[in-house]
C-alpha cells in the first residue's frame, strides 16, 4: 500500500507538472512545498537560447515587409505572363498561384496549417530584378519562420528538463488563455517573443497586468487585426476611407475576460473597439526606424522611467502622431488614428484618454467578477477535471477576489485545495503534455523540431498553431477521440523503438510512482520485448491521464 | 456516455479482420446501399455575401465597396446562378454541379440564436438546440441514434467535433496513421483499458477506421491536398461498412482584414474537397447530399481594413446527386438599409435547422417526430422541415 505522501508526490509531478523524470518522485518529500516554491514574482522561466527581443523581431519583420514590397514592385514592372497574379492579390500576404492553395487551412486536423514550421520551397521568379527581390523575401520569410520553430523546440526542451513543471504548466495555461496562433504569418513571427515577454513574466502577478501585456503585444495586435484599425472620426480616418476593426475588442471580452455570457452588447464591442484605436505596431513608413530605436529605449527603461521622456518627445507634433508613441515590446500608440471622444462600455463612461482609455476599459474588464468566475472555472477544469468540483471553483474565485486578481494567490489556492489532490486522475493529457511527459519519463529531450512538429500535427495540436483565438480545447473528448488515440499509439511505438532504456519496469515505476496500477505493472513486466513494454507503458491509462 | 463492450477479435490485424463497426446492431446488414450525408462546417463565419453573391441587389456594391464580387461576365465575376445570384468565381466545380442540377443554395440562413461569438455560435450550430448549453451532445449524433443504428458516423480530424459527440458510437479519422499487421499491442491495450472504457472504445474505433482506410486504398494523403482528402473521405464512405454521416471542418473563414484573397483560397479549397468527394464516391454520389454550413455571416458593410466583422445571416450550400434540381432555398430579405439586421447584418430568412431537418427526413429517413423532439429539441414550431430538397 503506497503512503499518502508517495501518492501526493506522483500527483504533484503529473497533475500540476509535466510528469516525473527518473528519481523525481523519490526525491519529492514535500510535494506542496515543492509546488509553492515555484510561485515566484518574476514569473515562469523562459526557454534558453539566443532569441530576438520583440523589438529586434519587429525590425526583422519590417525588413521582410520591405523585401515583400520590392517583390511586388518588381512584378508590377514585369509584363504580364501566363499564370500571373490573380487580381485579388493582397499586399500583406504575398503569394504565388499554387502556393496559396497549398496553404489553405485544410479540413480539420487532416492537413493543418503548419506553414510557420514548414516553409515550402517556392518557384523562382521570372526575371533578374524580380528574382533578386524574390530571393530576399524568401530568405527573410524563412529566417523568421525558422526562428519561431527554434523557439518552440527550446520551449519543448525546457518542458522536458525543468524542475519547475508547475510554473511551466501555469504559463502554458495563460498563453492558451490569451491565444495567439501561428496560423497567421504575421503573428507566427512573434510567437516566441509573445510568450517570453508578454506572458511568462506576468503569470504570477496581477491578472490585469498580464492582460495589458498580452493585448498590447504586436503578436496579439497583428493576430486579431487591431494594428490596422482606424477611428472613422480620427484625424487619419477623416482623411481617407478607413475605419474600425472590432476583432480584438470582441475577443478580449468574449475570450480573455468576461466571457460570451458576460452581459455585453454589440454596442459595447463597438465602443471598446473605438477606444482601442491607435493601439498598433511599427510600420515600414516609420522612416529610419527611429521608432524602433525609441522602442528599445522605452523597453530598457520601463514604463514611467526615462522612457516617459522619450515618449513625451514623440508625442509632440503631428509627425509624432503619425509615427506613434512607442511602448514596451514593440507596441506603438498612434494618436492620429485614435477615435476621439468619451466611450461607454458596460454602462461605465470613460473620459477621452487616448491610449489610456482602451487600457482603462481593459483593466475594468479584467477585474470584473464575471472574469473572475469564468477564469476560476477554467483553471480548475484545466488542472483537475473537465467538470471541476464546484468547491474548488469557489475557492479559486474567493482567492482571486480577495487578492484583487493576484495570480500568485490564485495559484496557491489551487495547490492547497483538497479537491486538487483527489487521487483518481480525471484529465487526459494534451498531445504536447503527452510528448513532453514521455520525454521526461525516458530521461530524454526533443532534439529536432521536424519530428516533434510532425508528431504534434498528427495528434491534432500543431506547434504554436491553435485553430482559433479560442485556443486549444481542454477536455478528454477533445484529445482522446478515436483518431487521436491511433496517432498516439503510432507515436508511442516509434518512441519505444528508439528509446535506449535498460529496464521498462523501472521507467514505469519512476514515472508513475504510487499511481502505477497493478494491471499496467504486470503488462509491462510481461511484455515480450522492450519496445512492447514501453509502448504499453506510454499508452497505459495512468500515463495518458494526469 | 456509454461505451459498448468491445471484443478483442477486432484487433487481429490486417487480413480477415472484421470491419464491423463496433457496437452496431448486427441486424443492419440486410438493406442495400444506404444514403449518405456529408456536413462541412466552415468555421470562422463564412461571408455568405461573397459566396452566393447577390449581384442583382442594388445595395450590394454600395455596401461592399471593394469587397464586392463583380457580376457574372465581368472580370473575376461571379458564376451565374438564378434570380440575381452568382457563386464566388473560385467555386467552379460547384457551379458545374449546379449546371447539372446537383447543387442548390440558401442565401440567407442562420442558427436560431442571434449571437456573434464564433464559439458559442458553433456550439449552437452543432448542438441543434435553440441556444447555448442546452445540449451537451450534437445533433448529427442524435440523428444517428434516432435512425436506429442504421448509419455509421465519422468525423474527419483528430478531434471529434461537438456535432458528432454523444451516445451513438462514431469514429474519427485523419491521414497519417499506420497499423502494423497482427497488432498484438492493440489487443494487449484492450486489457489495460478494461477500467477505462473511454480509452478502450475510442482506440478500438480508431483502429477499425484506420484499417478501413488502408484496405480502401491507403490513407496517404499529402498535407494540404484537399482534393485528395475529399477522395480519401469518399473511400471511407464506400462499401457496406462505409460511413454514412460524415462531419468535416474547414477552418479559416474569419476574414476581418484583406478578405478578398483569403476567401479565394478558402473557397478554392472548399470546391476541391467537394470535387474530391464527388469523384471519389463514384456511383454513391447519387445517394449523397453534401451540406456546407457556417456559424454566422459577416457584416453587410465592409469594415475599415478590407474585411468584414461578425454578422448574422450567411449562405448554406447543398450539393449531391440526390438533390432535386432547383435554385434558391428560402427567401432573400434584400440588402436595403431598412432590412438589415440591427442596421448591420444580412437578416436571415431561414433557420439552418429547417434545412438540416429536411435533409434528415427526406434523405436519411429520420422520423419527423424524432427530428422535432430529440434531434432538434423543441423545434416543431420554430423550424419546420424544409420540403423538396431531395
Amino acid at each position: 500500500m503506497p503512503s499518502q505522501s508517495d501518492v501526493n508526490a506522483a500527483i504533484a509531478l503529473t497533475r500540476f507538472g509535466l510528469g516525473a523524470r527518473p528519481g523525481e518522485i523519490q526525491r519529492l518529500n514535500d510535494p506542496r512545498g515543492w509546488l509553492e516554491g515555484q510561485i515566484q514574482p518574476s514569473g515562469a522561466a523562459n526557454p534558453t537560447g539566443q532569441f530576438d527581443t520583440s523589438v529586434e523581431r519587429m525590425q526583422a519583420f519590417l525588413d521582410y515587409q520591405r523585401d515583400a514590397r520590392q517583390v511586388r514592385q518588381a512584378r508590377q514592372d514585369m509584363p504580364p505572363a501566363a499564370g500571373a497574379q490573380p487580381a485579388t492579390e493582397t499586399p500583406a500576404e504575398p503569394r504565388r498561384p499554387g502556393r496559396r492553395a497549398q496553404r489553405m487551412a485544410a479540413p480539420a486536423q487532416a492537413a493543418p496549417q503548419t506553414m510557420p514550421m514548414a516553409p515550402q520551397a517556392m518557384a523562382p521568379a521570372a526575371s533578374d530584378p524580380a528574382q533578386a527581390a524574390f530571393d530576399a523575401r524568401r530568405d527573410s520569410r524563412r529566417d523568421l519562420v525558422q526562428d519561431t520553430a527554434r523557439e518552440f523546440l527550446a520551449r519543448a526542451q525546457l518542458g522536458a528538463a525543468t524542475e519547475a513543471g508547475f510554473a511551466e504548466r501555469w504559463a502554458l495555461f495563460w498563453a492558451n488563455g490569451f491565444t495567439v496562433s501561428a496560423t497567421k504569418f504575421q503573428s507566427a513571427v512573434f510567437m516566441g517573443q509573445y510568450e517570453r515577454e508578454a506572458i511568462r513574466p506576468h503569470v504570477f502577478g496581477k491578472f490585469e497586468d498580464l492582460a495589458v501585456a498580452a493585448e498590447q503585444h504586436p503578436a496579439m495586435l497583428l493576430y486579431l487585426d487591431q494594428a490596422q484599425s482606424i477611428g472613422p472620426d480620427s484625424r487619419a480616418g477623416q482623411r481617407r476611407n478607413a475605419g474600425l476593426n472590432e476583432n480584438l475588442a470582441r475577443e478580449i471580452m468574449e475570450l480573455h475576460t468576461v466571457g460570451a455570457d458576460g452581459g455585453y452588447t454589440q454596442a459595447d464591442v463597438t465602443e471598446f473597439a473605438r477606444a482601442l484605436t491607435g493601439w498598433s505596431v511599427p510600420a515600414p513608413r516609420d522612416q529610419g526606424m527611429d521608432l524602433v530605436r525609441a522602442n528599445v529605449a522605452a523597453g530598457a527603461q520601463g514604463f514611467g522611467g526615462g522612457g516617459a521622456r522619450q515618449q513625451a518627445r514623440y508625442a509632440r507634433g503631428v509627425q509624432a502622431a503619425v509615427r506613434g508613441e512607442p511602448g514596451l515590446n514593440g507596441f506603438v500608440y498612434r494618436a492620429i488614428v485614435h477615435e476621439p471622444g468619451e466611450r461607454t462600455v458596460l454602462g461605465k463612461t470613460y473620459a477621452p484618454g487616448e491610449k489610456d482609455q482602451g487600457e482603462a476599459i481593459l483593466r475594468d474588464l479584467a477585474n470584473s467578477p464575471r472574469t473572475t468566475r469564468r477564469l476560476a472555472r477554467r483553471i480548475a477544469a484545466h488542472f483537475v477535471a473537465d467538470d471541476p468540483p464546484p468547491a474548488l471553483v469557489d475557492r479559486l474565485e474567493q482567492a482571486w477576489t480577495r487578492s484583487g486578481g493576484d495570480l500568485a494567490v490564485v495559484a496557491r489556492a489551487l495547490i492547497t485545495a483538497p479537491e486538487s489532490w483527489e487521487p483518481r486522475p480525471a484529465k487526459i493529457k494534451t498531445p504536447y503534455e503527452f510528448i513532453i511527459s514521455a520525454h521526461r519519463a525516458l530521461g530524454t529531450a526533443p532534439q529536432r523540431i521536424q519530428p516533434l512538429q510532425q508528431a504534434l500535427v498528427s495528434m491534432g495540436q500543431p506547434a504554436f498553431a491553435a485553430p482559433s483565438p479560442e485556443g486549444w480545447p481542454d477536455t478528454a473528448a477533445d484529445w482522446a477521440g478515436p483518431d487521436a488515440l491511433v496517432k498516439r499509439l503510432d507515436w508511442s511505438k516509434a518512441a519505444a523503438d528508439l528509446a535506449q532504456v535498460a529496464d521498462p519496469n523501472t521507467v514505469a515505476a519512476n514515472a508513475l510512482g504510487a499511481r502505477l496500477g497493478e494491471r499496467t505493472r504486470l503488462a509491462v513486466a510481461r511484455a515480450e520485448s522492450r519496445p512492447e513494454a514501453l509502448t504499453l507503458f506510454l499508452m497505459s491509462p495512468e500515463f495518458q491521464r494526469r | 456516455m456509454t461505451y459498448p463492450h468491445l471484443n478483442r477479435r477486432l484487433f487481429l490485424g490486417a487480413a480477415g479482420v472484421s470491419l464491423a463497426f463496433a457496437g452496431r446492431a448486427s441486424a443492419q446488414s440486410a438493406a442495400g446501399p444506404r444514403n449518405k450525408m456529408v456536413l462541412i462546417i466552415a468555421r470562422g463565419a463564412m461571408d455568405g455575401l461573397s459566396v452566393t453573391v447577390p449581384y442583382g441587389d442594388a445595395n450590394y456594391v454600395p455596401l461592399r465597396g471593394g469587397l464586392a464580387i463583380p457580376a457574372p461576365g465581368q472580370p473575376n465575376g461571379a458564376l451565374a446562378l438564378s434570380e440575381g445570384f452568382g457563386l464566388h468565381p473560385s467555386l467552379k466545380g460547384l457551379h458545374d454541379l449546379y449546371g447539372a442540377g446537383q447543387a442548390r443554395f440558401a442565401p440567407a440562413v442562420a442558427i436560431p440564436t442571434r449571437i456573434r461569438s464564433h464559439f458559442d455560435a458553433q456550439d449552437v450550430l452543432e448542438n441543434g438546440g435553440e441556444g447555448l448549453r442546452q445540449q451537451t451532445d450534437g445533433w448529427l449524433n442524435r440523428a444517428l441514434a434516432a435512425s436506429g443504428a442504421r448509419y455509421h458516423g465519422l468525423s474527419i480530424g483528430a478531434q471529434t467535433p461537438l456535432i458528432l459527440r454523444g451516445s451513438a458510437p462514431t469514429s474519427s479519422w485523419a491521414p497519417g496513421g499506420k497499423i502494423e499487421g497482427g497488432d498484438r499491442i492493440a489487443s494487449l491495450l484492450q486489457d489495460l483499458y478494461v477500467e477505462d472504457p473511454m480509452l478502450g472504445t475510442n482506440l478500438a474505433r480508431g483502429l477499425e477506421t484506420e484499417l478501413m482506410a488502408m484496405v480502401a486504398g491507403d490513407g496517404a494523403v499529402r498535407r494540404n491536398d484537399v482534393a485528395g482528402l475529399g477522395a480519401a473521405v469518399a473511400r471511407l464512405m464506400s462499401g457496406d461498412q462505409g460511413a454514412d454521416l460524415v462531419a468535416l471542418s474547414i477552418d479559416g473563414w474569419d476574414t476581418h482584414a484583406r478578405q478578398l484573397g483569403q476567401l479565394q483560397t478558402r473557397l478554392t479549397g472548399l470546391d476541391q474537397v467537394i470535387g474530391g468527394l464527388h469523384r471519389g464516391l463514384g456511383t454513391d454520389w447519387d445517394r449523397t447530399v453534401v451540406v456546407v454550413a457556417t456559424e454566422f455571416g459577416r457584416t453587410a458593410r465592409a469594415n475599415g481594413t478590407q474585411g468584414t466583422d461578425h454578422g448574422t445571416g450567411s449562405s448554406l450550400l447543398l450539393a449531391g446527386g440526390a438533390l432535386k434540381q432547383g435554385g434558391l432555398v428560402g427567401d432573400w430579405p434584400t440588402l436595403a438599409e431598412a432590412k438589415l439586421f440591427e442596421d448591420r447584418d444580412l437578416a436571415p430568412t431561414l433557420d439552418v435547422r429547417s434545412v438540416f431537418k429536411g435533409v434528415l427526413r427526406d434523405h436519411m429517413g429520420v422520423d419527423r417526430a424524432a427530428l422535432d423532439n430529440r434531434v432538434f429539441p423543441g423545434s416543431a414550431a420554430e423550424a419546420p422541415a424544409y420540403d423538396g430538397l431531395v
